[in-house]
């Protein structure tokens, strides 16, 4: 078995055995506590230029499948876990995860003791670190680990969004649907008549494909726009609403994306999704900062405050709303349970809400589902 | 929204004795119920039969009742008691269904009494397999096609649609009894019928087999306002076929994408909200087509369950407690999570570690079992492993079984390699059909060549897991091919060691010694490692000590507190006949004990359904196998200032020489003085010089000693193998025949120990005493006149504190007898001593059967009956507090009479002839209690389910002619009652000579109608029949084991019968009245 090596730059070196592809990585190394759905973990544009551990210690279990994929290719820079299965176990699997990896070029790190690693982030906070195959001498690696860039004011979303628009048309599969919820005895609640078809811009940062899923089966017509798209160009497709999408990195570095979003705010319903969270947020004047270690995994509880009841949410952020910042035109409609972010905003005045976790799940729960439909009720009739 | 106002005492129900099925489980969710609830300011009101729990410790509620499960000794309860409302969904099936008749009998409604948990509406929707497979159509989820019958005609009808094999399942019966599959019309035939029989509603499923399917369960807790979450997801190892408390399950699901997983996730929530249980935790199970997918719903259980109790201690979520808060109006969010104390109840634990449970059987106590596995729950026990691998889980729960496996092969037990080898025919039969050993074949058909792709089309097992169980296998050759410990690279020995291999199989492997190994490895920093469960993966900081090991770089134990002792406590490991809950009680008072002295307690133990692995019973918990090499390694990492071997049964006492040998401080009793009443001759030299009598007894290495042992010893005379707990093999011989038969047995399970002969003391009156020394001191805490006559296992008795026929003379001298021993042993903690009272020239005389210095099963039974916390004394004494220091200066006197009777598993061992013997073979135990001997007699056997008829026929079989001198009396007082008598045809004629009307019986070969005929049609109420010869095969055998099938008590002991008689004479004239606890014992009770 092949060796390599993770070095944080805090100093600390981690040994193990390389998987997927050979190289040298740097990113900001984060982990996330999802204990199924690596593969959509592995294709969500969010994680660009990151290195990520997952807490669950056995993983590629069930293999890869095509169905799986939230974005045209693999986007993280490496993979860290505790032991990476050799085969593939599930009448859906077309690969094996390590060859998976290796094809798609990104450097798998397997064996180390991922849970003192996740103990070190979570106390000393998320740092930067180079994972390799070929480079396994500690002091060089810890060197280069201290050299590499960080997330901080870095616009991660020219790597990841489309150079053109496109139009979305495909909905959720039949195992990415939502199974309804009933009552007492079996009984489900009347469903909202089926609305007019209407038409959303989806401002693509590096979007997860469920999203437009999600906004497909909601019975929207969905164009997707590159993220760097003004709100000129925006507004010449005569949209009834625009999505935000999710997307890598810091908010702050994204001063052209603030800027059509604060020339939409008040024009067109807007709904946003993690990045396009904070982007509203920071449209109307809010601030962001970053997390010590950020919210990554597939249970997060999330108080919704209008109905102060709690959905478990999928997450994945390294960077949040400042609440001591936010104008008076937002308010928080949603709220984490651990730490008591922001989770959810509303603008008192202009049809547009937004929330920092991921209603379209993939990978996890579908207890937020109910947004696509809020979000087309925005819309009108 | 906060807790309820209009509430103020709340009911709650016990699980009653252990049976298959129904385990300590519930005590640890009772037990957490009655914190949570007092913990909120209401009064808590339990009842429950089960003396062995901690539930019933006068301090944990605030009225305890132990009394007969039944409405109307519930009733009783709640005339006096007034509770607001009952929480039926904590105390296992028993409860739920106790809870539903309640309501059924419009008792509930009479005494104002709410449902809080689940409504019986919703309970109904659960539990009726009818009306919840409909409520499934209706929520559109897949379920087995097929349909409740409730005639053979009916589900014969539905065989034609569905097709063989098909599966059977009666509706209510308690672990799933009478399931099972039918592969040919006469088996469909025969289980259907014997289901309609078995179920109380006489209602049977009939349904499509999804044999070979994945199985899944999923632990849902839900609230008031609507929140629902996911605890765990389980996925069973054994699919679909095997009851998943038959499985070895893990924790995670392994093998379900995400898509398949919140699928699964979704369907659950629907399930329980349409079902309606409005607040607290429910399982689910599901099974799903590996090859499409297709998921379909199995079943659920609407409150909390033995995979809700493995679900807590598989995440630290306590979801026992969080459903009694849920249940009284509490939201999950408005709750902490206890383990992290910053994050709250609503959210769902993520695990960074794989768990694997194991079941334990004990088929070798009922050699006439079936032991094929099945959807009917047959075993007794479990063990949970925590691994970071499911490789290094798996192996660690092999060694936690406790059947002399050390991991998955590689050790003692291996077959392979050896002349027993399986041959590839055997191989592939064995791993076809499920049974306890399957799990070792696996290995066998690996070592064999087998493929991944040939073993999964055998067993259809997940070829992930078996994958996992070829890198084991592919790691040992690898380990082989090295063959010595000097040449093993230390790179090679970690992987083994994270695969989780023991230093006892790698010193087999490697040809060394396990103490060889375990040095070496020391010395190249090979050391385990101690992980939190924390229920979030690390995302928090844990506040709880709650450690599993592993073999990585960082360890997470806490230091030790400068000035502060710490003491280790060994558990007893999975349940098993003979070693059970009443160990598991002792462990805990031990943990309590040291608490209230300040020193900081450490609990070792593998066993999932226990207290003693709640989280909060101990300061520090290790979830590990009871074996020397895992002991040792913890305590390395934390350095106990003490540790008790004697509290948890046979599995610590097993390792106390090793530990004291590697230099841990065993406190309370010397290891060398636990040794010696051990050792027969020391022993004999003891009594002697105390002037005690022991039956003549010898001790024989070879069969030719052992003919020259009994002749001298002489008949009859009983046989069994030494160091071996529960009775195994033992047997009493009357004759050479006999003999000779027995004892080459008892020479197979002894393995290479000696057999003890001993004579065997007919008619003699057994008695058990526990008491507590200080080395200096003696408190005679327990002395229990045992029903059944000597012969009888001491576990599988009934017994009485104080005792019922003994004189005050013969009661002064055992107790005198019992201290002399304990001092002259110079025991420190608790000893077990069995006496035989023989009746020998008019005079009774004392014998001594045995002595055992440590805790014994009946410590909990003597804390109920007197009052005195045996076992917390004990440790006190143990941990350097003499008795004089705790102010014990007296034996407990109790004004009652407490009977403790035995509860049998028969019911699911068809067929097994339960005639009482040597050998022990009872799962559980309860509790009667009154001022009467007879009234308490009475309800313990109301509480053991023995239906004592009021009127009726009864049927009489006895053997000997001095038995059927006794039966003569028994007889007539039985007609004063009013019953009318069937008998065999010689008690018959005996009978008939002094004038008692009987009518005759058939043998069972002589044709119709027989005793058989009787039972099937219900015209038998009650069965007294003493055994002549023993077994399946015989008349009288069949006879008892119909009696099992067909719910009729059948008493196999005259001594039983008596008190049988005296007790129905007694319920025609008293009512059974309910006393609790805390009124029994005030001083005890204001003193908690």
């Amino acid at each position: 078995m092949a060796h390599a090596a993770l070095a944080l730059e805090d100093g600390t070196v981690y040994f193990g055995e390389s998987f997927g592809a050979a190289g040298t990585v740097s990113g900001e190394v984060c982990f996330n506590t999802s204990m199924t759905g690596y593969q959509e973990i592995l294709t969500d544009p969010s994680y660009r230029g990151q290195i990520l551990t997952m807490t669950a210690p056995q993983i590629g279990n069930y293999g890869v499948n095509a169905a799986d994929v939230e974005s045209g290719k693999l986007q993280m820079a490496g993979f860290v876990v505790r032991e990476a299965s050799r085969i593939a176990s599930n009448f859906t699997a077309t690969d094996t995860l390590g060859d998976y990896l290796a094809r798609a070029g990104v450097v798998g790190l397997a064996g180390i003791d991922t849970r003192a690693l996740v103990r070190r982030l979570r106390i000393r906070g998320a740092m930067t670190g180079v994972l390799s195959s070929e480079v396994l001498d500690a002091a060089r690696l810890v060197e280069m680990a201290r050299q590499a860039p960080g997330l901080v004011g870095r616009d991660l979303v020219r790597e990841v969004m489309p150079e053109q628009e496109s139009e979305w048309t495909e909905p959720l599969d039949e195992w990415g649907q939502p199974l309804p919820q009933p009552t007492e005895g079996g009984v489900f609640p009347v469903a909202a008549t089926a609305f007019a078809g209407k038409h959303v811009v989806a401002l693509d940062y590096g979007m997860k494909w469920n999203i437009a899923r999600h906004l497909t089966s909601t019975g929207c017509r969905v164009t997707v726009l590159p993220g760097k798209a003004t709100a000129t160009e925006v507004l010449a497709h005569k949209p009834d609403g625009v999505f935000l999408s999710n997307g890598p990195g810091d908010p702050e570095a994204l001063g052209y994306c603030v800027d059509t979003v604060r020339d939409l705010v008040g024009k067109v319903p807007l709904f946003g999704i993690c990045l396009g969270h904070q982007l509203l947020a920071l449209a109307c004047g809010a601030k962001t900062f970053k997390l010590a270690f950020g919210h990554r995994g597939a249970n997060q509880p999330v108080m919704n405050l209008a109905t102060g009841t709690v959905e478990i949410t999928s997450q994945n952020h390294g960077f949040a709303v400042d609440e001591a910042s936010l104008p008076p035109e937002l308010e928080v409609t949603h709220r984490n349970l651990n730490d008591g972010t922001i989770e959810g905003l509303r603008h008192k005045s202009a049809n547009a809400a937004s929330v920092q976790y991921h209603p379209e799940a993939a990978a996890g729960p579908h207890d937020s589902a109910y947004l696509f439909t809020r979000f087309r009720q925005m819309l009108g009739a | 929204m906060p807790r309820r106002d209009d509430l103020h005492t709340i009911l709650l129900i016990g699980s009653g004795p252990i049976v298959i099925g129904q385990a300590c489980e519930f005590d640890y969710s009772g037990t957490q119920a009655c914190k949570a609830l007092r913990e909120d300011g209401y009064r808590v009101v339990l009842v429950n039969s089960n003396p062995a729990t901690i539930m019933t410790d006068p301090g944990t509620a605030d009225r305890t009742y132990i009394e007969p499960l039944t409405w109307e000794m519930l009733e009783k309860v709640i005339e006096v008691e007034k509770p607001d409302a009952v929480l039926p969904t904590l105390g296992g099936q028993t409860a739920l269904n106790l809870a539903m008749e309640l309501d059924r009998r419009g008792i509930l409604a009479k005494h104002g009494v709410e449902m809080i948990g689940a409504k019986a509406d919703a309970i109904k929707r659960g539990e009726d397999r009818e009306i919840f497979k409909e409520t499934m159509q209706k929520i559109g989820l897949d379920t087995c096609r097929g349909r409740i019958v409730r005639s053979l005609a009916e589900a014969r009808e539905v065989l034609a649609e569905i097709g063989l094999p098909a599966v059977i399942r009666p509706s209510f019966t308690l672990g799933g009894s009478g399931s099972g599959v039918a592969y040919n019309r006469e088996e469909f035939d025969h289980k259907v019928q014997r289901g309609l029989d078995l179920s109380p509603v006489g209602e049977v499923l009939v349904e499509e087999s999804i044999l070979g399917w994945k199985e899944y369960e999923m632990e849902v807790m839900r609230d008031a306002d609507d929140n629902a979450v996911v605890i765990c997801s389980i996925e069973n190892f054994d699919p679909c076929g095997v009851h998943t408390g038959d499985s070895i399950t893990v924790a995670p699901a392994m093998t379900l994408t995400d898509k398949q997983y919140q699928r699964m996730r979704d369907a659950s929530f629907a399930v329980i909200r349409a079902i309606g249980v409005a607040t607290g935790g429910s399982n689910i199970q599901f099974a799903v087509d590996s090859e499409s997918g297709r998921m379909i719903v199995i079943e659920m259980n609407p409150r909390v369950s033995r995979s809700s109790a493995l679900a807590s201690k598989a995440t630290g979520f306590p979801i026992a407690k969080i459903a009694a808060k849920l249940a009284v109006g509490w939201r999950l969010h408005e709750l902490a999570n206890d383990i992290t104390r910053k994050t709250k109840a609503c959210f769902e634990p993520s695990i960074d570690y794989v768990v694997v449970k194991v079941p334990r059987f004990a088929f070798e106590k009922f050699p006439e079992a079936d032991s094929r596995l099945t959807t009917q729950m047959k075993s007794v026990g479990e063990t949970m492993a925590i691994g970071r691998t499911f490789k290094e889980a798996f192996q660690k729960a092999l060694r936690g079984l406790e059947v002399g496996s050390f991991g998955f092969g590689s050790d003692g037990k291996d077959l392979w390699g050896t002349a027993a080898e399986p041959s590839s025919d055997d191989i592939r039969a064995r791993v076809a059909t499920p049974d306890p050993d399957r799990v070792w074949y696996l290995r066998y058909a690996l070592k064999a060549g087998m493929t991944v792709a040939e073993l999964h089309s055998l067993t259809a097992i997940d070829p992930w897991f078996l994958d996992q169980l070829l890198q084991i296998v592919e790691l040992e050759s690898l380990i082989r091919e090295v063959g010595s410990l000097a040449a093993i690279d230390t790179g090679l020995l970690r992987q083994a060691k994270q695969y989780g291999f023991s230093d006892r199989q790698l010193a087999v492997m490697l040809g060394s010694s396990e103490m060889d190994i375990r040095e070496e490895r020391k010395r190249r920093g090979i050391v385990a490692t101690y992980k939190s469960v924390d229920t979030c993966a690390a995302e928090f900081e844990a506040q709880t000590p709650y450690y599993y090991s592993t073999w990585e770089d960082e360890d997470e134990t806490r230091p030790k507190e400068p000035g502060r002792k710490r003491v280790m406590i060994l558990g007893g490991g999975p349940n098993r006949i003979g070693q059970g809950i009443e160990f598991d009680y002792c462990c805990c008072h031990a943990s309590f004990a040291l608490r209230e002295m300040g020193i900081e307690s450490v609990m070792v133990n593998s066993n999932p359904e226990t207290v003693s692995t709640d989280y909060d019973t101990s300061d520090m918990l290790f979830f590990e196998p009871l074996t020397c090499e895992d002991v040792l390694n913890i305590a390395d990492r934390i350095q106990p200032d003490g540790v008790i071997v004697q509290l948890g049964g046979q599995t610590p006492l097993n390792l106390a020489r090793a530990l004291y040998a590697a230099g841990l401080p065993i406190i309370g009793t010397t290891v060398d003085t636990i040794e010696m009443a051990e050792d027969r001759e020391k022993f004999r030299e003891l009594l002697d010089r105390l002037g005690l009598k022991q039956p003549a007894s010898g001790i024989a290495r070879t069969l030719e000693q052992a003919r020259r042992e009994v002749a001298r010893i002489g008949f009859p005379s009983l046989v069994r193998p030494s160091f071996v707990l529960g009775g195994r093999a033992m047997e009493i011989c009357y004759d050479t025949v006999q003999f000779e038969r027995y004892v080459a047995e008892a020479f197979v399970v002894a393995q290479g120990q000696p057999v003890l002969i001993d004579r065997f003391l007919e008619d003699a009156i057994e008695v058990d005493v526990d008491c507590i020394c200080d080395g200096r001191d003696v408190i005679v805490a327990g002395v229990m006149e045992h029903i059944e006559e000597a012969g009888v296992h001491s576990g599988d008795s009934a017994c009485c504190i104080p005792p019922h026929s003994l004189s005050a003379e013969v009661v002064d001298e055992i107790k005198a007898a019992a201290t002399g021993m304990a001092r002259s042993l110079g025991v420190v903690g608790l000893m077990n001593v069995q006496f035989a009272v023989k009746k020998e020239d008019g005079t009774p005389t004392l014998y001594v059967i045995e002595v055992n210095p440590r805790a014994s099963r009946t410590v909990p039974f003597v804390a109920k009956a007197t009052g005195l916390p045996v076992a917390k004394v004990a440790v006190k004494v143990m941990a350097g507090l003499s008795l004089a220091e705790q102010g014990i200066d007296a034996d407990p006197v109790p004004a009652h009479r407490s009977v403790k009777e035995s509860v049998f598993p028969f019911v699911k061992f068809a067929g097994v002839d339960i005639a009482l013997g040597p050998e022990m073979r009872s799962t559980g135990e309860v509790m009667g209690v009154s001022e009467h001997f007879s009234i308490a007699f009475a309800k313990s056997q109301i509480a053991a389910g023995i239906l004592l008829p009021r009127e009726g026929r009864i049927f009489l079989s006895v053997a000997s002619p001095q038995a059927k001198e006794t039966m003569v009396g028994l007889a007539r007082r039985l007609v004063a009652l009013g019953f009318e008598l069937i008998a065999t045809e010689g008690t018959a004629r005996a009978l008939t000579a002094t004038g008692i009307p009987v009518e005759p019986m058939r043998k069972l070969q002589e044709g119709h109608p027989n005793v058989l005929d009787y039972l099937i049609d219900g015209r038998v109420h009650l069965i007294f029949n003493t055994p002549r010869g023993k077994g399946a095969r015989t008349d009288e055998g069949r006879i008892r084991a119909a009696s099992v099938q067909y719910g009729v008590p059948c008493i196999t002991t005259l001594p039983a019968a008596e008190a049988c008689v005296r007790a129905m004479e007694a319920m025609r004239t008293d009512i059974l009245s309910v006393q609790a606890i805390q009124d029994r014992f005030p001083e005890t009770a204001a003193a908690r």
